[in-house]
């Protein structure tokens, strides 16, 4: 089945390689991970509109009790029904994106499979607590989405999503005067925790909501394609 | 050395995907069949003495180097359940990947590339065990452990049950464990000569009827 001989070029037999058994690239996989509601869903949705015509994109997502995120999506159309896979997650949804990736693994192997070489895999976590974060195993960047109504205090908090995550979105900004959240003292906060790494403001019920993200991910790409 | 190996083997945090699978507690607590740890032992003691002799026989016949895929088939044809049955080669899927990382095996590799979409999770086991330098008794009491354990957790995270007495409830069945490995070895040795046929094929029909229901479902916690 393989062409080395594993300890030849060990890294070629571990998932976090950027190199298929067939010897081309596999695609980017970016997680994206915060608490219930903050728009997760929402955020994949928009950028597989931005993302679609210029990039062969799949989606994973980790429900916690239903198929609701992905039925969402497939209502929705983002993309066509077989580039969308739900994982099921035994009730722990931070297990299935960090301590056992192995269900979330076989799901990127069988989108590939089925629709051919991807560039961007999308996962999507179960909406979880604060100290959830994905393997180094499972993706190669993560990004950590709050919202302005769950409570203005959460960078200040910190935890691992919003100190460490690659990039931190801080979602539904068109809600922050309705719910009296002070959007400078969370961007001082943020940078206070996350010091270089960038932090985004976005809301997406504004036209084109997700362009900050949507060109982060581009630019992931191209560096992923460079290296 | 193998001692080592079978506590990795067997420890609930090995990653392979288990921890999405109730091995059947959900669908019996839905039906109001585990309320406690009383119905969760009789639970527990029921699918040892059935499901986890098949799996536990199988997963010893599997270390004992008994051609793999003629185990396949046979746990194909001892798994009523079309639902298990997928359940079942899922996880062995996901063992695969587990044991290759731990224990990289010629015999692993050629049992992938000849079930690329999973053998079944026993056979799997049996020779993920053998890869790692274990013999049929510890590949037996893998399987034989795991068919309680992971209705025990899913119960505690169901029921919010205490996890003492979950714990108790698995230490109560320590007996049964180490009878129904001994029978499973018994079984795979006369597997190894007079061929598959020879293996147990217990079997618990509210299981199969429970794990088909519970595939239906719109809204479950685990995957089976
Ligand atoms: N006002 C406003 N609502 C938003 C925005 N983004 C998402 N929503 C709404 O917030 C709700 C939750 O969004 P989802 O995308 O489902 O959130 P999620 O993080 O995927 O939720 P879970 O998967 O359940 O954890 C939905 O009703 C969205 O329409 C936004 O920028 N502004
Ligand atoms: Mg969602």
């Amino acid at each position: 089945m393989h062409l080395d001989h594993p300890t030849t070029f060990p890294q070629r037999h571990t998932h976090s390689s950027p190199v298929r058994s067939d010897g081309s690239r596999r695609a980017l996989r970016i997680g994206l991970g915060g608490p219930v509601g903050s728009g997760k869903t929402a955020t994949v949705a928009a950028l597989c509109r931005a993302l679609r015509e210029e990039l062969s994109i799949a989606v994973i997502t980790n429900d916690i009790y239903t198929r609701e995120d992905a039925e969402h999506l497939l209502r929705e159309a983002v993309l066509p029904p077989e580039r969308i896979t739900a994982v099921e997650t035994g009730a722990c949804p931070h297990t299935a994106i960090r301590d056992d990736i192995s269900a979330n693994l076989e799901a990127v192997e069988d989108l590939e499979d089925a629709v051919g070489p991807l560039d961007l895999v999308l996962v999507e976590s179960g909406g979880d607590n604060l100290t959830a974060t994905f393997s180094r195993g499972l993706v190669d960047a993560q990004m950590f989405v709050i919202d302005v109504a769950g409570g203005d205090d959460i960078p200040r908090k910190g935890g691992p999503g919003v100190t460490g995550s690659d990039l931190l979105v801080v979602n539904k900004t068109d809600l922050a005067p309705h719910v009296g959240s002070d959007l400078d003292a969370m961007a001082r906060d943020a940078a206070e925790q996350r010091g270089e790494l960038p932090v985004v403001f976005q809301s997406l019920r504004s036209e084109d909501g997700v362009k900050t993200v949507a060109d982060w991910v581009r630019e992931r790409i191209a560096a992923w394609i460079a290296a | 050395m193998s001692r080592s190996a079978l506590l990795i083997l067997a420890d609930g945090r090995f990653p392979a995907g288990g921890h999405a699978h109730s091995g059947g507690a959900e669908a019996a607590v839905a039906a109001g069949r585990i309320t406690d740890a009383v119905s969760l032992h009789a639970f527990c003691r029921g699918r040892l003495h059935t499901a986890g002799l098949v799996a536990a026989a199988l997963a010893a016949a599997a270390a004992d180097g008994v051609e793999p895929l003629a185990l396949d088939e046979a746990a194909d044809a001892r798994t009523a359940s079309a639902a298990l049955r997928t359940a079942s080669r899922r996880l062995g899927r996901q063992l695969m990947r587990a044991a290759h990382a731990a224990w990289p095996d010629p015999q692993l590799d050629a049992l992938a590339a000849a079930l690329p979409r999973g053998a079944h999770q026993p056979v799997v086991l049996g020779v993920a065990a053998r890869a790692g330098g274990l013999g049929p008794l510890d590949a037996a009491h893998c399987a034989a452990y795991e068919s309680v354990g992971g209705p025990a957790t899913a119960v505690v995270r169901l029921l919010g049950l205490d996890p003492f007495d979950a714990t108790a409830v698995l230490a109560g069945l320590g007996p049964d464990l180490d009878t129904v490995a001994e029978r499973a070895v018994t079984a795979a040795r006369s597997a190894a000569v007079q061929g598959v046929e020879a293996l147990p094929a217990a079997s618990a029909p509210l299981l199969d009827i429970g794990a088909e229901t519970h595939a239906a479902r719109a809204t479950r916690l685990f995957a089976s």
